[in-house]
């Protein structure tokens, strides 16, 4: 091991950075003033006030479930994808089809919202379906762009792991299928679920995209929050940071466990 | 069922979702670059449509891309969003890079710790963050605050709403992105080069110039472009923090489609905003394409 030595300054300053703004809103969730300056004393006032916030806590709701169909849908196809790009060797359009995975995951968002909305609109036109939207488009939109981080997880994992074991099953007759999901699957296992983890927590933080291709009475968690932020910042926005954060470290820690204990145990 | 037929099937559904969904919406995007605005829903009128015969005509509509061009308000919107995404992506470089390398020679025990730190505030509210920094910035703000506290300044000094703030939005955003391309190439490197760089003699700023550095520039073009192309499309940021002078594209495309409904011309900037960014978004792709081939 070469010394940090000297790296550890930028390196504590750089995660002063990264954290002092979540740990300012952790404590001011717990502040009794409204001011977001002065810390008068303890209250969960601020938590009581968005259990109370109907129109947050309705698009809440909504932003988890579309989170988690658009998750499953990218699951699915990015674990496709990922597994034909690690498994597939040099097929015919493998850079395109590559490409294609790959562009959403740099594409500005203003650009792919933009350009979903027009197509949804195009399709409704030409054969009425979608039928107007909401929670289907955003939902869809939020499953193609999940699909490329799911893919480029998967692939990732896929290519750490040799082919021996498929092929020993292969050798040992075992039908494709019967290699994939008994042998690949569990392999990738922790890959497809950081994939899904992935893929939601993108979802549920979007908010040009499905500003775009959502309808009326369907607004997202990040739509309701961006246009109370516009009028002024209350400290329940903190509170629900706060919990996010929470729920966010809870699930990390759980899947560090899981992630670190030895196979087989 | 044969190989080859299998192998089909598993890239048809990907391959197909992709092409609906990604690829095909960008040739509806330039075809209404060229459309007429129109009352009605959607706000524009068809391309091809039924002229005074019998035959629909086509109706090609240049003065989208005629205003862009004409109207320097545009021009140099794009212009200042790739110097805001170069800036920001140059702090990230700044920052990021000593905390890369600084996790890179950790004790392997803890490498793994201090990474998920790094990624930890990218899994909780993008927009959120943001307002942590409204709560920092403004002029009743914990900055202004804690000035004020120490008796350094008087009076709140103006924060919010400027450049200042939109960077350090920016670059607090995108800092994991720079961290872990960075990281996963310094990680590699072979510490008996630096080694063999010392035992001849090198200080160490001098084994960083001419072994570290050089070594790890795919890394540092690899989060330099991570930052910049989603940078340069940005909207929440410089609407949530810059001033009102920050028009970066993509706030002015935002405008032009949910104020001023008008989409033809969202179109045409999204059309002149992928333009700008194709030759970077070219050599991301090249860049995958060649990490895949490894």
């Amino acid at each position: 091991m070469r010394q940090m030595g000297r790296l550890l300054i930028p390196l504590g300053l750089g995660f002063a950075f990264l954290y002092l703004p979540i740990l300012l809103m952790v404590v001011f969730s717990f502040n009794d003033s409204r001011m977001v300056t002065s810390f008068t004393g303890l209250s969960l006032r601020w938590y009581e006030a968005l259990w109370r916030n109907e129109a947050l806590m309705e698009a809440l709701f909504l932003s988890l479930r579309i989170a988690a169909i658009s998750a499953t849908m990218a699951t699915i196809l990015g674990v496709l994808a990922g597994f034909a790009l690690a498994r597939f060797g040099r097929f015919r359009g493998r850079g395109a089809f590559g490409g294609l995975m790959a562009a959403p995951l740099v594409m500005p968002e203003v650009i792919t919202g933009l350009s979903l909305l027009l197509l949804f609109v195009a399709l409704e036109q030409a054969f009425g379906f979608p039928a107007g939207r909401g929670a289907d488009t955003v939902a869809i939109a939020h499953a193609t762009f999940g699909a490329a981080y799911v893919a480029v997880v998967v692939q990732s994992r896929l290519s750490g792991f040799d082919v021996s074991l498929e092929d020993a099953a292969m050798d040992l007759g075992a039908r494709p299928v019967r290699v994939f999901v008994s042998i690949t699957l569990p392999l990738i296992a922790p890959a497809v679920a950081a994939g899904w983890l992935l893929a939601f927590t993108l979802s549920l933080d979007d908010l040009v995209i499905a500003s775009f291709v959502s309808g009326p009475g369907a607004s997202t968690l990040p739509m309701v929050i961006f246009s109370s932020v516009r009028l002024g910042l209350t400290p329940d926005l903190y509170a629900l940071a706060t919990l996010m954060v929470v729920a966010v470290a809870l699930v990390l820690v759980l899947a560090w466990r899981l992630a670190r204990r030895p196979p087989g145990a | 069922m044969s190989r080859r037929f299998g192998r089909a099937l598993v890239l048809a559904l990907p391959a197909a979702w992709m092409l609906l969904f990604f690829a095909a919406p960008f040739a509806i995007v330039l075809s209404i670059g060229f459309a007429e605005p129109a009352d009605g829903i959607p706000p524009y009128a068809p391309l091809l449509r039924p002229a005074d015969g019998a035959l629909p005509a086509l109706h090609l509509n240049l003065g989208n891309f005629q205003l862009l061009w004409e109207d320097s308000f545009y021009a140099e919107a794009v212009l200042r969003s790739l110097r805001v995404a170069a800036i920001s992506a140059t702090l990230c470089l700044l920052i990021g890079y000593p905390m890369a390398l600084a996790i890179a020679r950790a004790p392997e025990a803890w490498r793994d710790t201090l990474l998920l730190l790094v990624i930890l505030p990218f899994w909780t509210s993008f927009l959120l963050r943001v307002t942590a920094w409204i709560g920092l910035l403004q002029d009743q703000g914990w900055i202004n605050g804690a000035l004020m506290g120490l008796g350094l300044i008087a009076e709140p000094i103006p924060l919010l709403y400027t450049d200042l703030a939109m960077y350090l939005g920016i670059t607090y955003c995108y800092l994991p992105f720079m961290v872990l391309p960075l990281y996963a190439t310094l990680v590699k490197l072979d510490a008996a080069l630096l080694d063999a760089a010392s035992d001849l003699g090198a200080a160490p700023w001098r084994a960083f110039i001419s072994v570290t550095l050089p070594l790890s520039l795919p890394g540092v073009l690899a989060g330099f472009l991570l930052v910049f192309i989603p940078a340069v499309g940005e909207f929440v940021i410089p609407e949530l923090l810059g001033g009102p002078g920050a028009q970066l594209i993509g706030r002015v495309l935002w405008t032009e489609f949910f104020q001023n409904r008008d989409w033809p011309l969202a179109s045409a900037l999204a059309v002149a905003l992928l333009v700008a960014l194709v030759l970077p978004i070219a050599i991301f792709q090249a860049r995958v394409g060649r990490e895949e081939a490894r």
